[in-house]
């Protein structure tokens, strides 16, 4: 039996980059294939090419043994392609049903829908695969989880044979990943197909197949998850030795840097997003929120760093009161902020480097004199940085927005680690980025503890929380469910409060709610 | 990723506003806007010839002749444009050969009468491009432009007995401020509400429009007169003219040009400039780097409106002499469309603005030769301006690759933002 899918020699050409350099790739049926590399590797763009989006230059797809058109993504849900973006296709206010109808609707004589057709077709989609979803649920009442479910049901409504799942479990839970991959196992029992796109090591070796790893353009390698471990899997896909265990000394805190004092802040809907937390920051010390996006960190680091006001509580920074100071005067005491969306906060992507490196400070000696920009000293102090901080970009005139995303996330960090600070707000700080410039950013951030910054991060990556953290506080709801030290602290346990699981419950009975979970 | 191969070089070149123009042209981008001026001028030589009635009355008989007195139509029309708006090269050799300084003057003047056109435009285009910068979409400069003449022309008369040095500089102020002031309204309108300056804007220009003519008909009235007209302003307040009549160019010109360089310095020079164009590449950013967004805001306003003032000033002070109703024909509207064609660069913007000089004078000389009328470069603006803020067009019609980082799109955030 010929594989279900073929790609021979594909090639992509960019002007001036070579995104796809003849890249060979099989999937059989019932199989699991996970697709590996760094951000800008040329995965997406593969992906791009056999879901339509692209034509490739150079290359042939076989779809079951016979060689497919794509020209668009009509064409390849024709073929039984169907892919799940990492950032849902949903429609909120629209129900399931009428979501996994958009597109191919079920129409009864004279043009009217017919949800009731639709909505029985969906019942049996997620009996057969285990994919828990009332289909007259709201999308907008699901949980993320919930939602990629529906995601899913979408193409196998579409009859997809192949399925393309990008960076599935970056939206979820531990526990919401798990019940992901069982879903996967119950796919491939039936006879489909998936290509999973991932950069997480650890899953990749948990439920792959077989693994393709991509660099530059280029197919490195193949290997199975029996073969291979993390260790071999990154260095693949960097091309180096690459450190995955992060050294660190122990902490040694000091004063009291950063106090939340029963704070509580709005969101943007005017809708309580926090509810009343406290905790401390010392000098020294890196304190992990942890918590699945959406809980209420944005809002918290926005009002740490002076982007938000708080409705009720104190925010104490060094002493000092600055629940209502500004951006500006919370910089200018020693603080640092690495936003969570470096495209939207953290750079003007159509100025240069150079001009980025001192977004916060080009108003100040030396890089102003009186009014006028000293635009050669900012030049060379942006040289600087570059080599210091490794930014690989053609020169410090290119614009920001051409540089890859960990380079255009090393500017940031250069800027705001290139102060004396006293305190270091890291929102997300290595979010889709590469493992190479993960490895480097997370040292920067433990040398600044080193140096005696307070440093409080945040991120819904648990393995960073867990490697970075000297304690971790979990965020659930807008509320903090528990502060542990990160020593001693499980990767179970951790998921379970953020799932919103008081501690108590999980440290009493762990095992049983695992079962209970299983049984369901 | 072959970016990520690059390793940083070292080049420390000095950025000017040449280099910067030089940059944007060879990276592609000034190449929509020039092939979409060349695109406009065909075009409209098709609707000269389209207009042409004898084409139609000879078609019949023979297309091909029909089609020869079309092209013929279109030529004239071209050449008399030509004529009127850079010079006759048959009159400027006979004048210079004759040596009669008369008729050298009026050989010249077309050229120095476009120049003297494109004055208005340039502060106008100016006014629109710094606002563009700073994210703010000025639709006022028209109205901004009226106020700047009406407080212009009021020092020139009212004031009396002072030196030129002083007179003149405090008439230039008054205008500049004038439009400020209208320009301060919105923006501060904007930042305090976030009240959109694109309805605001418009408003205020109802407003300056009722008002100026309120004041003609009252307090500015020229006395004994019953036209809405304002006394002529006093000759200590008059920009100076460099020639005899019939050229009326004047210093205005080069006030205008330095206005240009000031612009650019601000923008790419000064801290105030960093924190204008980042409010309007990035409010976001700009707010999480710490910047006063209400009060960048409110200065490129009052900074657009000065500018926009600047233009009405120089029409009533260099020109008119005094202020009457129909003294602007549209610069502040035009001048919207010309900012896009420059780039919203200050270099771009005079380039622009002595284009559309030279297409409105030119203009005149077409009707008058070749019986086209002048409706019809109003046309080819407008075609040049379809085809600039849809450079899609332009792509399909040459085939151009569309850009990565597409620097086409406007300076400016959308509804309400």
């Amino acid at each position: 039996m010929p594989p279900v899918l073929e790609l021979r020699n594909i090639t992509k050409r960019f002007p001036g980059v070579l995104a796809n350099d003849r890249i060979d790739l099989t999937l059989n049926r019932g199989e699991i294939h996970a697709l590996l590399g760094e951000n800008g590797a040329g995965k997406s763009t593969l992906m791009n090419i056999l879901y339509g989006l692209y034509q490739p230059d150079e290359g042939e797809i076989f779809i079951n043994g016979e060689q497919a058109r794509i020209n668009s993504p009509t064409d390849a849900i024709h073929a039984g392609v169907g892919m799940v973006h990492q950032h849902f296709m949903l429609i909120p206010v629209f129900t399931v049903t009428e979501n996994v109808m958009l597109g191919s609707e079920s129409i009864k004589v004279g043009g009217v829908l017919d949800r009731k057709t639709a909505a029985e077709r969906i019942r049996e989609i997620s009996s057969a695969y285990g994919l828990a979803v009332n289909p007259d649920d709201y999308v907008r009442d699901l949980p993320v989880g919930g939602q990629q479910r529906v995601e899913i049901i979408k193409l196998l409504y579409r009859e997809a044979d192949i399925l393309i799942l990008d960076e599935p479990t970056a939206v979820l839970t531990p526990q919401e990943a798990d019940e992901l991959f069982k879903i996967m196992h119950s796919l491939t029992e039936r006879g489909k197909s998936i290509i999973f796109i991932t950069h997480k090591l650890r899953e990749v070796l948990d439920i792959a197949d077989r693994i393709t790893v991509i660099r530059r353009g280029q197919v490195v390698g193949s290997t199975t998850p029996k073969q291979a471990d993390q260790n071999k899997l990154a260095s693949m896909m960097v091309g180096r030795e690459v450190d995955l265990k992060l050294e660190k000394k122990a902490a040694k805190p000091g004063a009291v840097v950063l106090e939340v004092e029963n704070l509580k802040i709005a969101d943007d809907r005017n809708q309580i997003a926090v509810d009343g937390i406290s905790f401390q920051v010392h000098a020294g010390e890196v304190l992990g929120v942890a918590g699945v996006q959406g809980n209420g960190q944005t809002e918290l680091v926005e009002a740490v760093t002076g982007l938000r006001n708080a409705l009720e509580g104190h925010i104490h920074l060094l002493g000092e009161d600055t629940t209502q100071a500004s951006p500006r005067h919370i910089t200018e005491l020693g603080t640092a902020h690495i936003p969570e969306d470096r495209q939207r906060d953290g750079l003007v992507l159509n100025f240069p480097v150079a001009d980025n490196l001192v977004l916060n400070t080009y108003y100040k000696q030396p890089y102003s004199q009186g009014l006028i920009m000293q635009h050669e000293l900012i030049a060379e102090t942006a040289k600087t940085r570059v080599e210091n901080f490794d930014i690989r970009t053609p020169s410090v005139e290119t614009s920001a927005g051409s540089l890859s995303g960990g380079n255009q996330q090393k500017v940031i960090v250069a800027r705001e680690l290139s102060r004396p600070l006293k305190l270091v707000v890291a929102s997300q700080p290595t979010r889709g980025l590469d493992v190479g410039s993960i490895e480097y950013i997370h040292g920067r951030l433990v040398a600044s503890r080193d140096e005696g910054a307070a440093v409080l991060l945040v991120s819904s990556e648990l393995d960073e929380i867990m490697q970075l953290s000297d304690r971790i506080a979990v965020m659930y709801r807008g509320k903090i469910v528990d502060v542990l030290p990160a020593k001693g602290a499980s990767k179970e346990q951790i998921g379970l409060l953020m799932a919103g699981l008081s501690g108590q419950k999980t440290l009493k009975n762990p095992a049983k709610r695992g079962k209970s979970r299983k049984d369901a | 990723m072959a970016k990520k191969d690059t390793q940083p070089q070292t080049s420390s070149k000095k950025k000017t506003a040449f280099g910067i123009f030089l940059e944007e042209l060879t990276r592609g981008s000034l190449l929509v806007p020039i092939l979409a001026i060349v695109t406009g001028l065909l075009l409209g030589g098709l609707i000269v010839a389209l207009t042409t009635e004898q084409v139609y009355t000879t078609w019949s008989e023979s297309p091909l002749e029909a089609i020869g007195i079309g092209v013929n139509a279109a030529l004239r029309s071209y050449g008399a444009l030509f004529n009127g708006s850079i010079g006759n090269p048959e009159r400027i050799i006979d004048a210079l050969s004759s040596g009669e300084e008369a008729a050298i003057r009026r050989a010249f003047n077309p050229f120095l009468e476009s120049l003297t056109k494109s004055v208005p435009y340039i502060f106008a285009g100016l006014a629109v491009a710094l606002g563009f910068r700073a994210g703010l979409f000025n639709i006022g400069a028209e109205g901004q432009l009226f106020i700047g003449a009406i407080t212009s022309v009021y020092v020139g008369f009212a004031l009396t007995g002072l030196p030129a040095i002083i007179h003149l500089p405090l008439a230039l102020g008054a205008g500049a401020l004038g439009g400020a002031l209208w320009g301060f309204i919105p923006g501060w309108l904007k930042a305090k509400t976030g009240g959109h300056e694109v309805i605001n804007t418009i408003m205020m220009n109802y407003i300056a429009f009722r008002l100026s003519e309120y004041l003609l008909r009252g307090p500015l009235q020229r006395p004994g007169s019953t036209n809405p007209i304002s006394p002529f302003i006093e000759a200590s307040a008059q920009l100076p003219r460099f020639f005899d009549s019939p050229i009326r160019f004047h210093l205005g010109f080069f006030i205008a040009l330095a206005a240009a360089y000031g612009v650019y310095w601000l923008l790419f020079k000064t801290r105030i400039g960093f924190e204008l164009r980042t409010v309007g590449a990035n409010p976001k950013a700009a707010r999480y780097a710490g910047m006063n967004i209400v009060w960048v805001t409110v200065l490129a306003m009052s900074l657009s409106g000065a500018l926009a003032g600047m233009a009405g000033a120089n029409e009533v002070l260099g020109l008119n002499y005094n202020l009457a109703p129909a003294f602007s024909s549209g610069y502040g509207f035009d001048s919207i469309a010309l900012a896009l064609i420059g780039k919203s660069h200050p270099l771009g913007v005079v380039l622009a603005a002595l284009l559309f000089g030279t297409l409105r004078n030119g203009a005149l000389q077409m009707q008058i030769a070749a019986n086209v009328p002048v409706d019809i470069i109003s046309v080819m603006q407008a075609l040049i301006l379809a085809f600039i803020a849809a450079p899609a067009i332009i792509r399909t019609i040459y085939r151009l690759r569309t850009p990565e980082d597409d620097d086409d799109q406007l300076h400016v955030r959308g509804w309400g933002g």
